[in-house]
């Protein structure tokens, strides 16, 4: 385990949390003292915060699949106006870097969301969601690599602070995605994000979706491989750093990914399952040897 | 863990946790076995099930379980000296003992019974004698009640106590003496029956739910159950003790993965 730079920002060791896998003020709440001993990313990803409110989508949420989960979960925040007011103050007293996360239907809600974030001195990078369905097109930002390096283009003057894009890894070519969010002037990229899934209702007849919001986002152990394949193929387009993320359950996986060109890696799924994993995959992250 | 107990359909698990932190009445754990989590049929489980806890004494913890699914049935399974991972306690349980002296009436259903024994521990201890309102699908479930002092129970099948359900046993309690508290958990039907019961006569009630979660400590947002304003609150930590006046309606679709 041994210090990384990453973006500028120096980080005591290379894991850190997929966004909306850790909420770190329900966790303080959860375990107080335990948790301040040990935070167990070296920075902390927010979950997803968009311009206005959102509740989320209906129950059920979750899906338990072959080594995985499928969520539904919907991206519930308070919006802009909530997060800055009330969360932001209790995310800035982590003992870590924080990056905040956002996602916008446009380019103009975007560049709105992140000039706002800019701002603010508590926030030490930007991440973007590019996982959402453009108003006009309707299809993901972040699956068009044309789409892709204009909507970071048009944003990308709106903060001095990184810019790090989250890759859709629904998409036909990543690798051209991440190289086009290089050129339109991103300084990181992070995949992968959720690969879309569904699950039917076990019982139902006529057939049913079981999630609320039809179709979810599968991730765990299940994904591993093919995250394994699209940080190798992403790393070798690109030259600015990648962080690498899906399925790591342990130092070896988050090894993998840094042996295929990863700076970062996140672990995301693993860490409901234990809130200490982040800590864990740490310490057992040897320095690189041979 | 130390000891698994059968308690007719049901299993009790006991494990030594001497050190744990005291959980409060309502509280759950999330639990996994600590060897072969996984490769059961569709091979699940992959998350940790949440799960009351039951009792504590002499530094174990109690769980009951019914093997309903691949993660219940590793868990039912296991044997002494096995390990498992635990993680709680967790949640907000219920508030007891109740203000202004209002009777307790505790109503349970089927594995849902389990919050109810520490439960009534927890009152005992303070003094307060609880009602207690068991019910059952079956004799073979029905011996689960041992697991609560003194419970009138009903079955679905009448083989045991009143045939039929527990909320007619509780309509009669209350016809008798409305200045109650109640406090349930059980399955989504009986909970939205005494939601709407206990609404209709103003008695209040406290809840304790089951959702699908993946984690249990308010990261996933995958538990949302929704409340009366429109809005979602999250079974593990804005519950899973939730007060009935807050709910929309107990739905049945949010059941956990078993």
């Amino acid at each position: 385990m041994s210090p990384v730079e990453f973006c500028g920002l120096e980080l005591a060791h290379p894991i850190v949390n997929g966004s909306g896998t850790f909420d770190a003020i329900a966790a303080y709440r959860a375990f107080g003292e335990a948790l301040k001993q040990e935070f167990p990313f070296a920075a902390f990803i927010s979950k997803t915060i968009t311009l206005r409110p959102r509740a989320g989508n209906p129950a059920p949420r979750l899906w338990e699949a072959p080594a995985g989960l499928i969520n539904s979960i919907g991206l519930p925040n308070k919006g802009l106006d909530g997060y800055l007011a009330e969360d932001l103050s209790q995310l800035a007293r982590l003992p870590v870097p924080l990056i905040t996360n956002v996602m916008g239907s446009t380019a103009a809600e975007i560049s709105q969301l992140v000039q706002r974030c800019d701002a603010r001195e508590e926030i030490n990078a930007i991440e973007l969601n590019v996982s959402c369905p453009n108003v006009q097109t309707g299809l993901d930002i972040g699956a068009d690599p044309r789409q892709l390096e204009e909507v970071v283009r048009t944003v990308r003057p709106h903060t001095s602070k990184s810019l790090i894009v989250k890759l859709t890894p629904n998409a036909a070519d990543v690798a051209e995605c991440a190289r086009a969010a290089q050129e339109g002037g991103a300084d990181a990229v992070s995949l992968i994000n959720t690969l879309r899934a569904m699950a039917l209702a076990p019982t139902a007849s006529p057939a049913t979706r079981w999630l609320g919001g039809g179709t979810g986002g599968l991730s765990g152990p299940a994904i591993r491989t093919v995250a394994l394949a699209q940080v190798a193929a992403v790393a070798a387009r690109v030259e600015i750093p990648v962080i690498g993320m899906g399925g790591v359950q342990c130092a070896a996986h988050a090894r993998d990914l840094i042996d295929v060109g990863a700076t970062l890696v996140a672990v995301g799924t693993e860490s409901f399952r234990d809130p200490l994993a982040g800590a864990r995959i740490a310490r057992d992250l040897a320095p690189h040897s041979t | 863990m130390s000891a698994n107990e059968q308690l007719g359909a049901y299993r009790v698990l006991r494990v030594s946790d001497p050190d744990g932190p005291r959980p409060d009445p309502g509280q759950f754990a999330m639990l996994a076995a600590a060897e072969r989590w996984g490769g059961g049929e569709d091979e699940r489980p992959y998350l940790a099930r949440a799960f009351s806890i039951a009792r504590v004494r002499d530094g174990e913890a109690h769980y009951l379980l019914e093997d309903v699914g691949p993660g219940t049935r590793r868990l039912c399974e296991l044997q002494a000296g096995e390990g498992l991972l635990v993680l709680g306690p967790l949640g907000r349980g219920f508030a007891a003992p109740p203000h202004q002296d209002r009777r307790p009436l505790l109503v349970g259903g089927g594995v849902g019974i389990a919050p109810l024994a520490i439960l009534q521990d927890t009152l005992a201890s303070a003094d307060f004698s609880s009602t207690v309102l068991l019910g059952f699908r079956d004799g073979a479930r029905g011996e689960g009640a041992a697991l609560l002092n003194g419970a009138s129970v009903a079955t679905d099948d009448g083989s045991v106590g009143h045939a039929g359900l527990v909320t007619e046993l509780l309509a009669s309690e209350l016809d008798r003496d409305g200045y109650a508290v109640v406090y349930a958990c059980g399955p989504a039907p009986m909970l939205e029956a005494v939601r709407v019961m206990c609404m209709e006569r103003d008695v209040p009630a406290q809840l304790a739910l089951e959702a699908g979660m993946a984690c249990g400590f308010g990261a996933c947002y995958g538990c949302a159950v929704r409340t009366r304003g429109g809005g979602y609150l999250r079974v593990c930590v804005d519950g899973p003790v939730i007060e009935a006046a807050e709910l929309e309606r107990v739905d049945e679709h949010a059941g956990a993965p078993a």
